[in-house]
């Protein structure tokens, strides 16, 4: 039963990772951009969280950096990709291949670099219940913080005026500029806004998760975020949710295999990959379903002119 | 999504190309500086320390210096060789040289930069080491972890199990639940061998103990390592150890209030109170002697010749030991690493059964290396199976 | 004030200038980075520029670097000119290594040179292969080919590592991971001695003529790329998007998996777990650097040959760290799409403080 608890705990942990990234990279999709450059942000972010976390002694000016360097990396991605108007996928994949190989060249004096103690979290009171207090209350708050991320953007994108325009543009930029509606400004900020998740995610990794710095630390996440926000429909609950499937597939696996589960390792840690393309083949065969959810202008550029 | 491109004038774009190129070829060729610096001294088997022209030494490693883990050890090696022999020897490494096609190139620009004596710090390097070798016969080459030589070049390694077996014997008596947990990197016959040793070890503190292993199928990945760190502390585990070369499994059982050993090199910094010992490698007493021979002259190769030092020449060794280790465990491991040193203790000597309670080592008898290096089996003791064992 | 203001027509001019623009800057933006890492700038360009072009064993080496490289990104452009985003070639480069190792490891004592034939064979087979599987996908599922190929690239290393630990280890290995030692019979046939350099180099050239005749001068080329632009005008002329999606994913995979055979075959000699080394992603580089145009990919193909060998030595030579090389490759592509703006854009000069009201850019 206890192996049980741990198994959520450790799930929420780590899913969390994915889903601030997937639900930053919701916010751009929605607006119509698309940012391949996710895995590239959160591993500029992750070196820069963990750099300023060292030299400060603060997890809190970590976290910002993190969020500082996603946002100055989504920037010059939108400067290109929004106002200039270059091919988002590959605008989006340069990011990615540069974030990577600039991580990795910042990040070699901090290979060995280490933070203070970590602090262990537990909601007072919450966390002794029995199974549902190990499972569910000794999170760090940025756990709690990405339920609340994920409530504030579905309650935000369907109820509140901003959110109704940032759709808008998304699903129509034409109409939204033919309303008045600054769009390219409006994309522009809509990716930063990304790139600041991104940015959260790749310090969280860094700080919390796994408080060290290593070359290429992100190992795949920023790709697995992309996909979750279009299996998800674009929808937030639904990146959470499947989120939290990543991070339990994953997690799985290692329990699997603790469990004297006869099949090859390759085999069990192949389980997320596999997950990630069922799921992604699920939701897109029905076209319509897909097309009635997407957002309709999605990686296409918008040129004010027409 | 559009991708606009003209019909390209095939004739202009190449002389523009061309041209670009060959100006940018000229520009850095007419700014020539010096050539790479250092005279080659000449390694003739009778000859060297003239304190002329000093012996170049080069490295290769696999990871980053800043690993803190394998590559980190062969670094602070490299550096007490520049301490040892000062002026008379001259060092250098490149670092991430991955096992793969490019390493051949790393080696022979390694020859060709004068170096006569040179180090590949992985087993990946084993093919390329020996295909440059096979062409460059006056310089000499060390293989770590690998199994071939040749004429002019011969491997080496470490007894990292005995740093393994006396991890066990403190992990042993420190575990409350008496199940212990290994991170395992890659189910090679070192890894499996440390294992078993571990179990071992923790058996003669306490025979009862169970070791259940997760493998991570990486060397270095932080990220899984807690992960699978975790699994193993959620499957009952107290006291973990790893094969694996980051602090993450460390640092994942400082967070749960559980112990943990350091591998590679001295962690205690990275988790306080569950660090309760780092089985570290000194690849120095081993490069010394070498760089020693190659002054001398005295250095020689073939096939066969592989070195495999541990506690008795000073590579290997348990260190940092928490001091919430009571005094007579500690005792033990000195007793241990006595016996090691001066041959009175063998750690692989029978009874020794496998999982299925046979015996694969009979009473008093001594495993030779032979059979250290072929150990596709756990001991009793370990849960499940090894991967991929045929 | 500077102003960027659309062009009538995309400028050919600039779209040939563009890469070297790029490569410019990349340059300069490289010469300040040596600069401030205390290394001498013009020692670093030499690393770079001159040593790999140096004698016969350096352009051996470029050669062998580019060839895998080429090949991938011909693939890729084809792909991508069709919009069809193939980001998993790496993946099957892996799968073609795979196929091309098994039926290496078929050689025996009597086998002649002519295996090299059914192996470079196997190989495109295996690249074909797995990336009809992202095909079928999306043909059948409508499934994100960029995302499912991408997934397709983690399996597929898994799945090399299960096999050369696994069923296809070496009994004689000690236990380590990797096959056996591939018999002298199946190494590529070498083109001449003193370096690596093989036939793979006319297998890339031979594959640069096909995309070009395919792209420029065949109809299946022009159906494939029509479709990529337009794809309502390719649906009113009858161009099948669905024989687009197959002819870009299966050409693409297969190129990749031939490289995967060819580096196997060639200076690997073996299945390691190291066979994947990021070709199929510095591909995508390579392809963009190179315009999608096979003449284009051969120069950018040798470009980044020297970028990653450069970086070697500038790491080995000048004590600079490993991870230049990322960095340039990636200031590179960063470069080149700021530039290509030029293409649809030109800058002018405004005077006085820019006209409001009617005009359309200041949204």
């Amino acid at each position: 039963m206890d192996a049980w608890a741990l198994l959520i705990a450790a799930t929420l942990n780590a899913g969390t990772l994915v889903a601030l990234a997937a639900l930053g990279l919701l916010i751009n999709e929605r607006a119509g951009v698309v940012n391949l450059g996710a895995e590239g942000m959160m591993l500029v972010a992750a070196i820069a969280g963990f750099a300023a976390a060292v030299h400060s002694g603060s997890d809190l000016v970590g976290f910002l950096s993190g969020i500082g360097a996603g946002a100055l990396m989504a920037l010059v991605f939108g400067a290109l990709a929004v106002y200039l108007n270059t091919n988002q996928y590959a605008t989006g994949l340069a990011l990615s291949l540069f974030g990577a190989g600039f991580s990795a060249f910042v990040g070699q004096n901090y290979v060995q670099a280490k933070l203070g103690p970590r602090p262990a979290f537990a909601v007072p009171g919450l966390a002794d219940i029995p199974f549902i207090g190990p499972a569910l209350f000794k999170q760090h708050p940025l756990v709690y913080g990405a339920i609340a991320l994920t409530a504030l953007l579905a309650w935000g994108l369907t109820r509140t005026r901003a959110g109704l325009v940032l759709r808008a543009v998304g699903e129509s930029p034409e109409s939204a500029h033919a309303l008045g509606y600054p769009v390219r400004r409006i994309r522009l900020l809509a990716v930063v806004a990304g790139g600041a998740l991104c940015g959260l995610a790749g310090a969280y990794c860094s700080v919390i998760y796994t408080p060290l710095w290593v070359e290429g630390m992100i190992a795949g996440k920023g790709w697995i975020a992309l996909a979750l926000t279009s299996f998800a429909t674009w929808r937030p609950a639904r990146v959470l949710l499947g989120a939290y499937l990543f991070g339990g597939v994953t997690m799985l696996q290692f329990h699997l295999q603790g469990q004297g589960v006869q099949v090859a390792s390759q085999f069990l840690s192949m389980l997320p990959y596999l997950a990630t393309i069922v799921v992604l083949v699920l939701i897109s065969r029905n076209e319509g379903f897909i097309r009635a959810n997407m957002p309709a202008s999605l990686g296409r550029p918008f040129h004010p002119g027409g | 999504m559009s991708v606009r491109y003209p019909r390209p004038m095939l004739r202009r774009s190449l002389l523009i190309a061309a041209s670009a190129a060959a100006a940018l070829a000229l520009a850095a060729c007419g700014k020539k500086g010096e050539a790479p610096a250092g005279a080659a001294s000449a390694p003739q088997a009778g000859g060297a320390a003239s304190g002329a022209a000093p012996l170049k030494v080069a490295f290769a490693y696999v990871g980053p210096v800043g690993d803190g883990g394998w590559t980190f050890a062969h670094d602070n090696a490299r550096k007490k060789l520049e301490q040892t022999f000062g002026s008379r020897i001259q060092t250098s490494f490149v670092e991430k040289v991955p096992e793969a096609a490019d390493a051949e190139r790393v080696f022979r620009d390694l020859v060709q930069q004068g170096n006569t004596l040179v180090f590949g710090t992985t087993f990946g390097y084993m093919a390329p080491m020996l295909k440059v070798a096979a062409d460059s016969p006056q310089v000499r080459f060390e293989h770590a972890t690998g199994y071939k030589q040749a004429a002019n070049l011969r491997s080496y390694d470490a007894r990292t199990y005995e740093g393994a077996y006396m991890a066990g014997v403190v992990a042993g008596a420190m575990t409350k639940t008496g199940t212990l947990g290994v991170v395992g990197s890659i189910p090679i016959p070192e890894v499996i061998r440390n294992i078993n040793s571990f179990t071992l070890g923790a058996q003669s503190s306490n025979p009862k103990v169970t070791v259940k292993v997760v493998w991570v199928n990486e060397w270095f990945n932080p990220p899984q390592e807690t992960n699978a760190a975790q699994t193993l502390i959620n499957a009952g585990a107290d006291v973990l150890m790893q094969n694996t070369d980051s602090s993450a499994v460390l640092q994942t059982a400082e967070k749960n209030g559980k112990y943990a050993f350091g591998w590679d090199s001295d962690m205690s910094s990275y988790g306080p109170k569950a660090h309760l010992g780092s089985a570290v490698i000194d690849w120095s007493p081993y490069y010394i002697a070498s760089v020693q021979a190659a002054l001398d002259g005295t250095w020689s190769a073939g096939p066969g010749k592989h070195s495999w030092w541990g506690v008795k020449e000073g590579a290997i060794d348990l260190v940092a030991l928490n001091a919430a280790v009571p005094a007579e465990v500690k005792a033990r491991v000195d007793q241990v690493k006595a016996g090691l040193k001066d041959g009175s203790f063998v750690i692989w000597k029978g009874p020794i059964a496998g999982q299925d309670g046979k015996e694969v080592l009979a009473r008093d008898k001594v495993a030779d290396d032979a059979f250290l290096q072929n150990i596709r089996f756990y001991v009793k003791g370990v849960e499940g199976q090894v991967p991929a064992g045929k | 004030m500077l102003k960027l203001e659309p062009r009538p027509q995309p400028s050919a001019a600039m779209s040939l200038a563009s890469p070297l623009i790029a490569l410019a800057l990349t340059t300069l933006i490289g010469v300040a980075i040596f600069v401030a890492l205390g290394k001498d700038p013009l020692q670093g360009l030499r690393m770079f520029f001159w040593e790999p072009l140096r004698n016969g064993y350096a352009l051996g080496e470029l050669g062998l670097k580019a060839t895998p490289l080429v090949l991938i990104a011909l693939g890729l452009a084809v792909a991508f000119r069709a919009n069809v985003w193939n980001i998993g070639a790496e993946g099957q480069f892996v799968a073609g290594a795979l196929a091309a190792g098994w039926v290496a490891m078929q050689a025996d004592a009597g086998s002649t040179t002519l295996i090299v034939l059914p192996i470079l064979l196997a190989g495109v087979l295996g690249g074909v292969a797995w990336a009809s599987i992202t095909a079928a996908l999306r043909d059948r599922f409508h499934a994100n080919e960029i995302l499912v190929s991408l997934m397709l690239v983690y399996v597929a290393e898994l799945l090399l590592q299960y096999l050369v630990y696994g069923p296809w280890k070496d009994p004689a290995g000690y236990n380590f991971p990797q096959t056996i030692t591939f018999l002298p019979a199946t190494q590529l046939p070498k083109l001449f001695t003193g370096t690596r350099l093989h036939i793979g180099v006319w297998i890339a050239l031979a594959a640069v003529i096909g995309c070009w005749w395919l792209l420029m001068r065949s109809m299946a080329g022009f159906a494939l790329q029509t479709g990529g632009i337009a794809p309502m005008a390719a649906r009113y002329a009858g161009f099948s998007s669905r024989a687009a999606l197959w002819g870009a994913m299966t050409l693409s995979g297969g190129l990749a998996g031939l490289a995967g055979a060819l580096e196997t075959a060639g200076p690997l000699g073996q299945l390691t777990p190291y066979v994947p080394v990021g070709y199929g992603f510095a591909a995508i580089i390579v392809a963009f650097v190179g315009r999608l145009h096979p003449v284009g990919i051969v120069l950018s193909g040798i470009l980044m040959s020297m970028f990653y060998i450069g970086g070697e030595l500038a790491q080995s030579r000048l004590g600079l760290p490993k991870a230049i090389t990322g960095v340039f490759q990636g200031l590179l592509l960063f470069c080149l799409l700021a530039c290509d703006t030029l293409i649809h854009y030109r800058v002018r000069r405004v005077a006085g403080l820019g006209v409001r009201g009617v005009d359309k850019e200041q949204r």
